[in-house]
């Protein structure tokens, strides 16, 4: 399977809904009914979290409440001067910059080789990256809390950087390796014949036609370490990340401050699903294969 | 000559990345979990079974997984079908039900939490609704029982979505002539989905279960987010005893039980839906 945007993935939609029209009415409303409910459970709870997020302090603790924001910026504005929150989103965002440098530096090229070549140890090197997917890898973080306090990584965005990229690795390989697989080998080809170097041919060929895909991926890398809560909370203390600084603080803040932090978590990720949306399916269904 | 070492070249990067990041740091966490300064030892493993948290933690953790995997892969199978059946809306129908997939783990423990907190906005509805006078303590130390079911539903809600894109993957690798020739011989639309789509869907189904079962076993920030430590599991346990007990071989047995639990139910998962040879689409 290669990636391509979703709608190509999807079943000939001329002749599907043919079971639903020949339920009748009835069924018909029925269908609509289960896909506004669905739809509803899926944003509901989100749209409630933002109605705290836009209150006031004094209207999160209130009862009982609103159900639409009075859009007073008193929490955010609470949130974002709280002491460390400012550098706990610098952190996120570093960490999962560099986790998004480091897994597609090194798992692109995999991905590539992968897709273009046939040699042994081939099949080693996919059982060593599909093992990875059937280990809790946060429990990694563990052992390298000795590893990094050793070589001086510990409490540093690049030691999380590492445990996030050795979550979003087999992704990043995985993904660009269909990617490639989806480019004709012949268009490779033929710039050879006409004087390319293997090189040339990559980077003037290949490359231009992948790059929304690579794209892709790397936002779905960044998301993997934004997101990514355990690890970050056992590596980090001084210089911890937004999800560790708010999982550490979750006894002791306040009820606004909280859910200000969960805002802050779920906007970007909103954007970003947003932004990658013709990819993501077809991405997270061969990234779970 | 040049042309051979090529593969090797593009893939060393990542293979040395992941022996030193992952397979020697899973490698030590086994070491850590049984030895000791006087060599191997079981006193870790005795430490953390003989704490009262232990068994707790350990139920749970499998209770959790019991009820929400479950549910999910029923909510699942159904998103996957209306998915598949939509004509007008698709597309948006399929980004509304996979917004989840991008959301944290903690990020899905705090969106409940402003429905289940004190001053929430379920205690809220029930009082619009007369139904409560004032507002009712659901995520209190008493309440374990309310906490579990908070986790569970906020567990649902947030990771309902991966399953159902593994099976709408699936779904759409199943050949239309096989649904066409059971309409064709009168089969009606829920013996169709029985007995042609979920028999054919068996790879889906086991990829998607295997995955989510094991980051059922690593629930943690939802937990955490909710309940605190009023209900224990494995993985907020392994993370008091490194963080603020600071043992980190009792935190490397209990990553060992993780690890135990998930390769066992990964087995369960490989015999009881194995894939017949040559019968898959």
């Amino acid at each position: 399977m290669t990636v391509r945007p979703a709608p190509a993935e999807a079943a000939a939609p001329e002749d599907a809904p043919r079971s639903v029209t020949a339920v009748g009415a009835a069924g018909r409303f029925l269908f609509v009914a289960a896909v506004v409910l669905l739809c509803a459970w899926v944003i509901v709870p989100i749209y409630l979290m933002m109605v705290n997020a836009l209150s006031s302090p004094r209207e999160v603790t209130a009862f009982p409440k609103s159900f639409v924001p009075s859009f007073d910026l008193g929490s955010l504005r609470f949130f974002v001067t709280f002491a460390g929150v400012a550098k706990a989103l610098w952190n996120s965002v570093l960490v999962a910059a560099l986790t998004m440098l480091l897994s597609l530096g090194l798992g692109a090229p995999a991905g590539y080789a992968l897709s273009r070549f046939d040699f042994p140890g081939k099949e080693l090197f996919r059982l060593l990256v599909v093992m990875t997917r059937a280990f809790p890898l946060p429990l990694l973080a563990l052992p390298l809390a000795v590893f990094f306090i050793r070589t001086g990584l510990d409490d540093t965005a690049l030691g999380l950087a590492i445990v996030h990229t050795v979550l979003a690795i087999p992704f990043a390989a995985l993904i660009t390796y269909s990617l490639f697989s989806g480019i004709p080998l012949e268009l490779e080809e033929a710039a050879w014949t006409l004087g390319c170097t293997r090189w040339q041919a990559f980077y003037k060929v290949v490359l231009p036609l992948v790059l929304p895909g690579i794209a892709a991926s790397a936002v779905f890398a960044f998301i993997v370490s934004w997101n990514e809560v355990f690890a970050a909370a056992v590596l980090t203390i001084q210089n911890r990340t937004l999800p560790a600084f708010l999982v550490q603080s979750l006894n002791v803040s306040p009820l606004h401050l909280k859910f200000a932090g969960g805002a802050a978590l779920v906007v970007p990720a909103l954007v970003f699903i947003f932004a990658v949306r013709r990819y993501l399916f077809a991405m997270w269904g061969i990234a779970s294969r | 000559m040049r042309a051979r070492a090529l593969p090797y070249l593009l893939i060393l990067p990542a293979a040395l990345f992941l022996l030193v990041f992952f397979v020697y740091p899973a490698v030590q966490i086994g070491l850590l979990a049984v030895t000791g300064p006087e060599g191997f030892t079981l006193r870790h493993l005795q430490t953390m079974a003989g704490h009262w948290k232990f068994g707790p933690a350990l139920r749970w953790t499998l209770l959790l997984a019991a009820v929400v995997v479950p549910i999910q892969l029923v909510l699942a199978l159904g998103m996957a079908s209306i998915v598949t059946r939509l004509k007008a809306g698709r597309d948006t129908v399929l980004y509304l039900f996979s917004i989840p997939l991008g959301l944290s783990d903690l990020a899905a423990g705090i969106i409940w939490l402003a429905i289940f907190e004190q001053s929430g906005f379920l205690n809220s509805l029930l009082y619009h609704l007369g139904a409560i006078e004032r507002p009712v303590l659901f995520l209190g130390y008493q309440s374990v029982g309310t906490i579990f079911l908070a986790v569970v539903l906020a567990e649902v809600w947030r990771a309902t979505a991966i399953v159902m894109v593994i099976l709408v993957a699936g779904m759409g690798l199943i050949p239309r002539e096989y649904d066409e020739a059971g309409q064709v011989f009168g089969a009606n639309a829920w013996q169709r989905f029985t007995r042609i789509t979920l028999p054919l869907l068996r790879p889906s189904l086991q990829s998607a279960l295997i995955l989510r079962t094991l980051n059922a076993f690593e629930v943690f920030a939802v937990v955490v987010a909710l309940g605190g430590t009023t209900l224990p599991v494995l993985m907020g346990e392994t993370y008091q005893w490194q963080f603020t007990l600071r043992d980190r071989n009792v935190a490397a047995a209990y990553a060992l039980v993780i690890l135990g639990i998930s390769v066992a139910a990964t087995l369960f998962y490989l015999r009881a839906l194995r894939v017949p040879k040559g019968a898959t689409p």
